[in-house]
């Protein structure tokens, strides 16, 4: 049998996810992301062939609440939940470029 | 007492909201370190807000029709102002700034907040062994899990901490504690409770829901909590369905399926003693005039697969929120690609990293359509299924969970074995369907048995009226 994810897979999707795993938890991660993916092959014998996919339980439409003055959040309420901030604004460490 | 009782003494001055949840409070004190139901006790918030309704009372005012009643809910509603941490260390500490609609919703009732229960973090798991803040007992064997991932709204009820609490439903994570802990758990139809404030999972099967001791108290409450609200755009138009004055017209002339796939012998692992309480729901349904036969959901079988996909796909998406900057953790690094790592590292435990991969892998390029695509086309075929199945029957029927409440510890070390828990809810939820769990007495191990009543979409007045017949007849449930 092929391999349902490999190491290196893991690494990868680790990474994607901005998640960073020692090698122990990447061995153990990818075993039982291995028999979740196993589990989930009972699906390849199924005909799908004429289904369209659902991807929600309701027939989703766009909703606008009307166009009315109400409260809004505060903004030093929301800000002060924040790690770091200045000037009313959420501060982060350099994105781009040298650390200064 | 129930709380409809305890709104009743409230409401007409026989009893003070004060000394109902002093008495609630004493119950915690006592009781909370041994079961650890809670993360967050509001002592104080409480009784000024029992204080309140007394106020109310006495100026001849209707405090609301759960008036005084202590309630507890699951610690992913946002609360104002109040620590909410999905039982992960990635929020603890945040204090939201705004209130959950069904918060709201029960303060206008009456109700009266006591706590934030525990959870697996996220809400993702079957046990709240997976909570960064310690796991939850199951009050009638403390040695057992309370199920989960609502494990501490369902152990608070059985403990009678609070007779009403509050769960959300991914993939049964209030059916399935209330099944271990001997309560009523109800997941409502999709969009029949707001969502607003609730802390996102998997948006497309999450749904807030109650936990109560009697069958009533759960319609009462979902009354109180349901209902269309503007702020979550899935939520349905319409006011919440009345239950209560339903709940004793009886299942004469209903017919009632038995999903053979969810309840025999075919599906491994579902145990001897649940299907023979199982049997007996039914008996008991056709005793009280129902048409009960066994009938066939083919797909149903294939939901944890699909769910197991899907829900984690969900999830991966809804937690990339978590990067250290507007709210909760930050683990400091020298640039924000770091510092993203570096928090979420640190701040999620290892089944939310698990859930996080794997739906990364699932909706990943070269996987998507052999995964995520094909799952959603097995959620069609389960809704498919469904349908067919509600053209001959009001209400299908099967186990909650396959197995009594296990031993703590006993199914940590293998997450696939964990997420077999789950294989008679989830497909509720992939069709956005109403299903519930009430106790229909005990297994050979003298815990608690659930059985599962499941309906179409908006089908609650006819599940609450089959969950009232069973209540009625169900066999002595388990003692602590």
């Amino acid at each position: 049998m092929t391999e349902r994810i490999t190491r290196d897979d893991v690494a990868h999707v680790a990474d994607l996810a901005r998640l960073s795993l020692t090698a122990d938890e990447l061995d153990a991660f990818t075993l039982q992301l291995a028999d979740v993916l196993d589990h989930a092959a009972d699906l390849e014998a199924l005909d799908l062939s004429d289904l369209e996919p659902t991807a929600h339980p309701l027939p989703l439409v766009n909703v606008f609440r009307a166009d009315v003055e109400g409260p809004t959040s505060d903004r030093d309420e929301v800000l002060a939940a924040a790690p770091s901030v200045e000037e009313a604004q959420f501060r982060v460490p350099p994105v781009l470029g040298e650390v200064s | 007492m129930s709380a409809r009782a305890l709104a009743a003494a409230v409401r007409s001055g026989d009893r003070s909201a004060r000394s109902v949840v002093d008495e609630h409070l004493a119950a915690i004190r006592s009781g909370e370190p041994e079961i650890h139901a809670f993360n967050l006790v509001l002592t104080d918030e409480a009784r000024a807000a029992a204080d309140e309704v007394d106020r109310r009372v006495a100026a001849g005012e209707d405090p609301g029709v759960l008036a005084g009643v202590p309630v507890a809910i699951k610690d992913n509603m946002c609360t104002r102002g109040v620590p909410t941490t999905c039982s992960s260390r990635i929020l603890e500490g945040w204090r939201p700034p705004y209130d959950a609609t069904v918060v709201e919703r029960l303060a206008a009732a009456g109700a009266v907040l006591v706590g934030k229960t525990n959870l697996d973090e996220f809400a993702m798991g079957s046990s709240t062994e997976n909570s960064a803040f310690g796991t939850t007992r199951n009050p009638l064997d403390t040695t057992k899990v309370p199920g989960g991932s609502s494990g501490g709204s369902a152990a608070a009820v059985a403990a009678g901490f609070v007779p009403l609490s509050l769960g959300s439903d991914t993939g049964g994570s209030i059916r399935q504690p209330a099944a271990l802990c001997g309560v009523v758990g109800v997941k409502p139809t999709y969009g029949a409770v707001s969502r607003y404030g609730l802390v996102a999972f998997a948006s497309s099967l999450d749904q807030i829901g109650p936990f109560a001791r009697t069958v009533s108290d759960a319609a009462l409450f979902l009354e109180v909590i349901g209902g269309h609200d503007p702020l979550d755009s899935t939520s349905i138009p319409g006011a919440a369905a009345d239950l209560t004055s339903v709940l004793d017209r009886g299942v004469e002339g209903m017919r009632i399926g038995i999903i053979e796939e969810l309840s025999g012998e075919g599906l491994e692992g579902i145990a001897g003693d649940v299907r023979a309480r199982l049997g007996e729901a039914a008996a008991t349904l056709e005793a009280a005039g129902a048409t009960v036969e066994t009938t066939s959901v083919p797909s149903t079988v294939y939901g944890l697969s699909a769910y197991y996909v899907i829900a984690p796909a969900e999830a991966s998406s809804n937690l990339a929120r978590y990067d250290g900057v507007r709210f909760g953790l930050r683990v400091d690094a020298p640039n924000s690609g770091d510092m993203h790592t570096a928090t979420r590292t640190a701040g999620f435990g290892d089944e939310v990293k698990r859930r996080i991969m794997l739906g990364t892998y699932a909706l990943s390029a070269g996987y998507y359509d052999a995964y995520y695509g094909k799952s959603q086309k097995v959620r069609t075929l389960i809704v498919n299924d469904f349908a067919m199945a509600y053209g001959t029957y009001d209400l299908l029927l099967s186990p909650t969970a396959p197995t009594t409440a296990f031993p703590i510890g006993e199914k940590t070390a293998d997450p696939m074995t964990m997420y077999l828990n789950d294989v008679c809810t989830i497909p509720s939820n992939l069709a956005g369907h109403p299903s519930m769990s009430v106790p229909f007495g005990v297994g050979d191990d003298g815990m608690p048995v659930g059985v599962q009543v499941l309906a179409p979409a908006m089908g609650e007045p006819a599940m609450f009226r089959a969950a009232a017949v069973l209540e009625a007849a169900a066999p002595p449930g388990a003692s602590s």
